[in-house]
C-alpha cells in the first residue's frame, strides 16, 4: 500500500531498463519499496537493473518479457502480474522510442513504428492497468509524457505527435478514475539527457534521469497529477504554445 | 457504494465499497459473505492512518449501531451497541452521574473503535486503557460469533483489544462507567521551563491524579527544550462547586462551535503560525494555579470546538506520531524532541504522558513508560526519513509506535515493536480462516 507520505511497497515498469525507469527505481526502493516487477525487451539488461536493485534492499524483483509493438499480448501480461504479484502501488509506463526523423519524413512505416511503440503500445497497457487499480481501489499510474507533445516542432513531430496523443489519452483517464482511488500523474520532461537522446544536440532547460526522478517522487508525496521537469517548463511551454506560428517556426528549436 | 475514504490525517485515499448495516443480522450477513477483497468496520474514522480503509473492498459502516441501554445502578455498568459514540453517550450518562472509563482528545470515537485501538487516556497512568474497563462484547467473525469476557474467551477478548477490527466486527459492548458527582473537573495547572523539570514531576505527583498530562511546545530547543503545561486533575466532587451550580451539578451541554473552513492552504500550519500558537497556549496557562473548576470539554476535549480541525492542514494532510517507552527510557524522549526541534518541523502542540501498566493484549499500544504524541503536516520536506530515525530510536529503547495513529511505518519494524504478533494470526486461523478481515493497514504493515 502506498503510505501517508507517498512512498510506495510495490512497484510496476513498462519499459524496465529506460534511464528514468532505472534512476526512481532506485529512489524507491531506498524508501519503502520491496516489490519490483520490470517488463521490458531487453531481458539480459532487466536482469542486471533486477540485481542492483535486490542488493539495494528489494525482496521481490521480477523480470518480465514485454514488447510495446505486440499488443495483443499486454492485456493477458497485465492481469497476469496483478494475479501473481498481488496488489501493484505504482504503475510507471516509462518506454518509448524518439525515432530518425528524416528516415520517418520519407519512410511511412518508420513513422508508424513511432506511433506503434509510443502511443497504441502505452494505451494497450494503460487501459488493462488501470481496471486492475481501479478494481483493487487504489494506486498510481504514472506516465511519462514529454513537452515535445505541448506543440509540435518540425524537428520532431513524428515524437511529439505520439506523446501528445498519449498525454491527452492520460488525461481524460486521470478524469475517469476519479474516486476510483486510482489515480493517474503525467510527466513532462523537457530535454532528458538518456541514452535515448544520445547524440542529439540538448534543448535549453535538459535535465538528467536523476532529476526527472526527483520530481516524480516529489509528484507522488505531493499527490500531483502534472509534474513538469524542470518546472520552468510550465510557463515556458505556456509561452511557446500561444506564439504565432511564423515566430514558433523561426525559434528553430 | 464506492466511496473514497481516508483516515483523519487525509492521506492515502482508498475506494471501497461502503456498506450500513440494518442491524447485527445485516452485519453476521456482511461478514460471512464478504468478497475476495475482504471487510473491515469503520466508524468516526478518527484513526489518523488507513486502519479503517479497504482498498477495493467492503468497509462496513457501524455508526448505524447505535443503541444505549440503561446503566444498573448498581454494578455501573451499561450496555451499548458497538457504533455509540462517546459524545452521544457522555449526554447521555453524565446527566445520570457517570462518565466514560476512558476518554482519548476526542469524544467523537465510537466504543467500537475504542476497544479496536483499546485507546488510552489521561488516566492511564492509574486505570489503564479501554478494554480494562469492559465487562463483555459480542464479536462477530466469518467463522462465529463469540462473547468475550475477561474471564471467558480470554484470548479474543485480549486479542481483540487494539487488533483494529482483525478479530472481526463487535456489535454490543458492556461497559464499567465511573460514578461521578458533577460535571466538573478540578484542575491543578502548571508551566514547566523544560523537560527534565517536566518528567521529575509526573514522576513525583502523578500518582496523586485521576488525570495528568502535559502539552508540549516542540519548537523550543536548549535550555527550554520541553517547555510544556502540565494539567492534572480529577472529577469535582459536588462541595469543590460554586453554590450556584450545586442545585444542577451534572448539567453536560459540551456547544457544537465552530466548523473549520472546507479548504484550507496546505502551507498554512508552518513554522510561523504554529510557534505563535504554541506561545499563545504557553502564556495562556496560568504559571501555576490550583484546584480551578474546568468544563469536561475544556479539560479533555479542546479541539472538538472546531468541527474538521483536520482540514486545517491543507490538501495533503498530516501525520500523527506517537510512540511509547520504557520509563528508563527517559533518554529516547529527550532525543527525539532534539531531533524534532532541529528539523524544525511545524509540529502542533505534542502531548506527552506517563503510562501506567499495560494490559495482556498483544496489539494493545500502552505499555508502562513515556509516550509522546505530536501532529505533523505532511507536506514537511523530509518527514519520512525523520520519522524513520525516530522509529529506530523507540525500537532501541524497547518501545513501539501507535497503529491506530500510524500512516507510515515499517512492516519490517513491527515483529520487533508487537513481538506478540503471531497470536492475531492463531485467533485469526480460528475465527476467520480465509482471511475475510482486511484492511489497507493491515496490508501495508503486513499484519496478517
Amino acid at each position: 500500500m502506498r503510505d501517508g507520505l507517498g512512498a510506495v511497497q510495490s512497484v510496476l515498469v513498462f519499459g524496465g531498463t529506460s534511464d528514468i525507469a532505472e534512476a526512481t527505481l532506485r529512489r524507491l526502493v531506498a524508501h519503502r519499496t520491496r516489490r519490483v516487477v520490470l517488463a521490458g525487451r531487453d531481458v539480459d539488461r532487466l536482469g542486471e537493473i533486477a540485481e542492483d536493485l535486490r542488493a539495494r534492499g528489494a525482496t521481490l524483483v521480477e523480470c518480465v518479457p514485454f514488447d510495446a509493438v505486440d499488443t495483443s499480448t499486454h492485456e493477458a501480461l497485465v492481469d497476469d502480474v496483478f494475479e501473481r504479484v498481488g496488489d501493484i502501488d505504482l504503475v510507471l509506463v516509462a518506454f518509448g522510442v524518439l525515432g530518425e526523423q528524416a528516415d520517418a519524413e520519407q519512410h511511412a512505416a518508420a513513422a508508424v513504428d513511432v506511433a506503434r511503440v509510443n502511443y497504441l503500445g502505452a494505451v494497450s497497457v494503460l487501459t488493462p492497468t488501470a481496471e486492475q487499480l481501479r478494481s483493487q481501489g487504489h494506486g498510481t499510474l504514472v506516465v511519462l509524457s514529454s513537452v515535445a507533445g505541448e506543440r509540435a516542432r518540425e524537428s520532431n513531430y513524428v515524437y511529439g505527435s505520439t506523446k501528445a496523443g498519449l498525454d491527452a489519452f492520460a488525461q481524460g483517464l486521470s478524469d475517469r478514475l476519479v474516486g476510483t482511488g486510482a489515480s493517474v500523474m503525467i510527466v513532462r520532461p523537457g530535454f532528458v539527457h538518456t541514452k535515448m537522446t544520445a547524440g542529439l544536440k540538448p534543448a535549453p532547460l535538459a535535465a538528467t534521469p536523476d532529476a526527472v526522478a526527483d520530481a516524480i517522487l516529489d509528484g507522488l508525496a505531493a499527490g500531483r497529477t502534472i509534474v513538469w521537469v524542470p518546472r520552468t517548463l510550465r510557463p515556458v511551454m505556456s509561452v511557446l504554445r500561444h506564439l504565432p506560428r511564423p515566430v514558433f517556426r523561426r525559434l528553430a528549436l | 457504494m464506492q466511496t473514497v475514504l481516508t483516515g483523519w490525517g487525509r492521506t492515502a485515499p482508498s475506494a471501497a465499497d461502503l456498506v450500513t448495516p440494518a442491524g447485527t443480522a445485516a452485519v453476521d450477513r456482511l461478514v460471512t459473505q464478504a468478497g475476495r477483497r475482504g471487510i473491515i468496520a469503520r466508524g468516526l474514522a478518527r484513526s489518523y492512518g488507513d486502519a479503517a480503509q479497504n482498498a477495493g473492498g467492503t468497509v462496513l459502516d457501524a455508526t448505524s449501531l447505535d443503541g444505549i441501554g440503561t446503566v444498573d445502578r448498581t454494578t455501573h455498568t451499561v450496555s451499548v451497541e458497538a457504533g455509540v459514540s462517546l459524545d452521544a453517550l457522555m449526554r447521555r450518562l453524565v446527566p445520570q452521574g457517570y462518565f466514560v472509563p476512558v476518554t482519548p482528545g476526542t469524544r467523537y470515537v465510537t466504543v467500537g473503535g475504542a476497544l479496536a485501538a483499546d485507546i488510552h487516556g489521561k488516566n492511564h497512568h492509574l486505570e489503564g486503557s479501554f478494554a480494562n474497563h469492559l465487562e463483555s462484547f459480542t464479536l462477530r467473525a466469518p467463522k462465529e460469533t463469540v462473547v468475550a469476557e475477561p474471564g471467558t474467551e480470554t484470548d479474543v477478548f485480549w486479542t481483540t483489544a487494539g487488533a483494529l477490527g482483525l478479530t472481526g466486527v463487535v456489535t454490543d459492548v458492556t461497559i464499567r462507567m465511573l460514578p461521578i458527582e458533577s460535571s466538573l473537573m478540578l484542575i491543578d495547572t502548571e508551566r514547566v521551563p523544560n523537560l527534565d523539570v517536566l518528567m521529575e514531576r509526573m514522576v513525583e505527583g502523578d500518582a496523586r491524579y485521576r488525570y495528568s498530562v502535559a502539552w508540549i511546545d516542540c519548537l523550543r530547543s536548549g535550555r527550554s527544550l520541553g517547555r510544556s503545561v502540565l494539567t492534572r486533575g480529577d472529577h469535582a466532587p459536588l462541595e469543590a462547586l460554586p453554590p450556584r451550580r450545586r442545585s444542577d451539578p451534572l448539567r453536560f451541554a459540551p456547544p457544537t462551535g465552530l466548523a473549520a473552513p472546507p479548504w484550507a492552504p496546505t502551507g498554512l500550519m508552518n513554522r510561523v503560525t504554529v510557534r505563535a500558537f504554541n506561545e499563545f497556549w504557553f502564556r495562556r496557562a496560568p504559571r501555576r494555579r490550583l484546584e480551578h473548576l474546568e468544563t469536561i470539554t475544556s479539560f479533555f476535549h479542546p479541539l472538538d470546538a472546531v468541527q474538521g480541525w483536520n482540514r486545517l492542514y491543507g490538501r495533503r494532510g498530516f501525520v500523527q506520531y506517537q510512540f511509547v517507552v520504557p520509563e528508563d527510557a527517559a533518554p529516547t524522549v529527550r532525543r527525539s524532541l532534539e531531533r524534532l526541534s532541529a528539523a524544525r518541523c511545524a509540529s502542533f502542540l505534542a502531548v506527552l504522558k506517563r503510562f501506567g501498566p499495560g494490559n495482556p493484549g498483544p496489539l494493545s499500544f500502552p505499555a508502562p513508560g513515556w509516550t509522546l504524541a505530536l501532529d505533523i503536516p505532511a507536506y514537511v520536506r523530509g518527514l519520512g526519513d525523520l520519522l524513520d530515525e525516530l522509529d529506530r530510536l523507540v525500537v532501541e529503547a524497547g518501545g513501539r509506535v501507535y497503529l491506530a495513529k500510524d500512516s507510515r511505518l515499517s512492516p519490517e519494524l513491527i515483529p520487533a515493536m508487537y513481538p506478540d504478533l503471531d497470536r492475531l494470526r492463531e485467533l485469526r486461523a480460528r475465527l476467520d480462516p480465509s482471511g475475510v478481515l482486511q484492511s489497507d493497514l493491515a496490508r501495508r504493515l503486513q499484519l496478517l
